[in-house]
């Protein structure tokens, strides 16, 4: 009997599985090099060293032991950079996301539940953000605040949760039509009881695919926030800024655009997937 | 009832044209730093700055500088740049034909290459060819033009240097351009050096805000051609001999079309949005790189125009693509 009940469910399972399977092998990667930095990475990342600038990786001639992946203009180990590049990544990804998450779900709860007035103010200030560009608004708001992560972060959710709140407000639209609704207003719920105890675990799937999909997000926006030195100090180290300064000696030291542009690579293409296998798995249609 | 629809639309447009002027205005209004301090020579008197002020008008209050700015926006003066010292609306229209440019060159290449990955992954449906290039171009759509940006800059400016990683034309051409669309005069007035090079400098830049939207359009056209091709009329072309190619390109595309119209409409705005980082990873002299540079040098009338310029675009496209679908779409006419 058993066997009978889940023998296809694992046959359907396995191809889904490597999609999810593969991305988070990579974010445990990233997580790992962020949490353990100190312990992992061969040298300091801001400590500079003249007589070693520009060194080429490990596998090429004229390189140093040690520097793995080479160094940067200022003698700065790319490798160890990197390492510690994931922590301000993850940290602003995972903060960012979330916040925008909460922030842009809740409006959008709310306009799709609601309707009337409050979905109208929402609706109208959808449309009003998404008259801007991301990057620009992005780059207006942090010169607004000052440099720094908190208005790195500030700045993500205060711009995409649009994303958000245009997803869950059609979805809720649809969920509060759904006959289970009416039945727990019968039952006597009140509106509000109803809306975060039978509407919000209905969409939740397609807000944590959303979560996932806005920490890829976050990691770029935050890269290309450093990379127009907007981020936090430019000797710090993150991807954005070891990019910024690897488009800037391109011609001299391609490793150090070449090393940070792999690993954003994979990290956002991993959130993706991942956001996107969650949709598809959480997604009756598609099982 | 198709010109109740349009004013509506019309006025809406309106209502979020001003809402976007009074966040632009509030933002920039509350950013710390004061600009005029930037403008002024060491040794400026307090006279000289009270001056100053009354002359960008910073002297009075917020609600009546408001007005005042939007009464000038409303007859085409978005004040003079603090920087630059020139009016912002002769700067902004100088770097339009830019951005422009370099939007439309990459909407062509997302329709081309969208639409023949779409046609040959509908052609070989079923096989290993399509799962192949279902799988790429959904790698290929969640990584940004940001990256793909560095990525080009690698290969074809690094790895096997054919193309200019930036600028807009080679600056030692010798040209005497009387507009700002580099392209099209190089092309209207016979100069293929003056065309070589914009392309040289704009293929890049393109290509990066061109590829997500690119497999966008494969995945959804894909999606629709293999809809329309079993049905009736495609079999019956093929029962009149057509092979399998020329059904898809001269009955299917035409019905399958209509969704991707109705996607590139919306993602044009999404590509325009991206010009800005890619204009600046390449300096390429348009409309974005000119607005970061004026939001680091705290320029605030040049940033005014340049955001509100963007989201008139924006609004406007939007707008244009909801009645050419309405006009497209008969079922949608008469709603």
């Amino acid at each position: 009997m058993a066997d009978v009940l889940t023998k296809p469910f694992r046959r359907r399972a396995t191809p889904m599985n490597l999609r999810l399977w593969l991305p988070l092998v990579w974010i445990a990667v990233v997580a790992a090099a962020a949490l353990f930095a100190p312990f992992i990475a061969p040298h300091d990342p801001l400590a500079q060293d003249l007589m070693l600038e520009r060194l080429p990786p490990a596998f090429m001639d004229g390189s140093e032991p040690g520097h793995w992946l080479g160094t940067d203009s200022l003698g700065r180990d790319v490798l160890s950079r990197m390492i510690y590049g994931a922590r301000i990544a993850l940290f602003v990804s995972l903060i960012a996301a979330t916040a925008t998450c909460i922030f842009g779900s809740t409006l959008g709860l709310i306009a799709g539940f609601y309707g009337g007035w409050p979905d109208r103010i929402i609706s109208r200030l959808v449309d009003i953000w998404m008259a801007f560009p991301p990057v620009l608004f992005a780059v207006l708001l942090v010169a607004v605040m000052g440099t720094g992560l908190g208005s790195v972060i500030a700045a993500i959710a205060l711009i995409d949760w649009t994303r958000f709140a245009r997803v869950i407000r059609a979805e809720t639209m649809v969920q509060a039509r759904m006959d289970y609704v009416d039945s727990a207003r019968i039952g006597g719920a009140r509106r509000a009881a109803t809306l975060v105890s039978e509407i919000l675990p209905n969409v939740l799937p397609s807000i944590i695919a959303l979560l996932m999909l806005e920490m890829g997000i976050a990691v770029i926006v935050e890269a290309i926030l450093s990379f127009v030195n907007l981020s936090i100090s430019s000797d710090d180290p993150t991807w954005g800024s070891m990019i910024a300064e690897g488009r800037g000696s391109i011609h001299f030291a391609w490793w150090v655009l070449l090393f940070p542009l792999i690993t954003l690579f994979l990290t956002v293409l991993s959130f993706s997937t991942l956001g996107e296998g969650l949709k598809q798995h959480f997604d009756p249609v598609h099982k | 009832m198709l010109a109740k629809t349009i004013l509506i639309r019309l006025l809406s447009t309106a209502v979020t044209l001003f809402g976007v002027a009074v966040v632009v205005f509030t933002l920039i209004r509350v950013a710390p730093g004061n600009p005029i301090s930037m403008m002024l020579p060491p040794g400026a008197t307090q006279e000289d700055i009270a001056n100053l002020n009354a002359l960008y008008g910073f002297d009075k209050s917020l609600p009546e500088q408001f007005v005042i700015w939007l009464g000038g926006v409303l007859h085409g003066d978005f004040g003079t740049s603090i920087t630059l010292r020139r009016p912002v609306s002769e700067l902004v229209l100088g770097r339009l034909p830019a951005t422009l440019e370099l939007s439309v060159m990459a909407l062509t290449i997302a329709v081309a290459l969208g639409g023949f990955v779409a046609v040959i992954g509908a052609r070989k449906r079923g096989t290993a060819t399509e799962v192949g290039l279902d799988l790429t171009s959904g790698a290929v759509l969640s990584i940004p033009d940001f990256l793909w940006g560095l990525v080009f800059v690698l290969l074809f400016g690094v790895l096997w240097p054919i193309l200019s990683i930036s600028g807009r034309i080679d600056p030692r051409i010798d040209f005497d351009f009387t507009t700002n669309f580099y392209l099209i005069e190089g092309v209207l007035r016979g100069r293929f050096d003056v065309v070589g090079s914009t392309l040289s400098h704009m293929l890049m830049p393109a290509m990066s805000l061109a590829l997500p939207l690119a497999a966008m359009i494969a995945q959804l056209l894909k999606q629709n051609l293999k809809e329309v091709l079993v049905q009736d009329y495609t079999t019956l072309a093929r029962v009149r001999g057509f092979s399998e190619t020329s059904v898809i390109l001269r009955e299917a595309l035409r019905n399958a079309a209509l969704p991707t119209i109705a996607l590139i409409g919306v993602q044009f705005t999404f590509l325009i949005g991206g010009t800005v980082i890619v204009e600046r990873l390449f300096a390429y002299e348009g409309l974005g790189n000119m607005a970061i540079d004026a939001v680091i040098n705290r320029d605030l009338p040049l940033v005014q125009g340049i955001v509100l310029l963007f989201a008139a675009l924006f609004t406007v496209i939007n707008l244009l693509v909801d009645l050419s679908y309405t006009f497209l779409n008969p079922r949608l006419r008469n709603g």
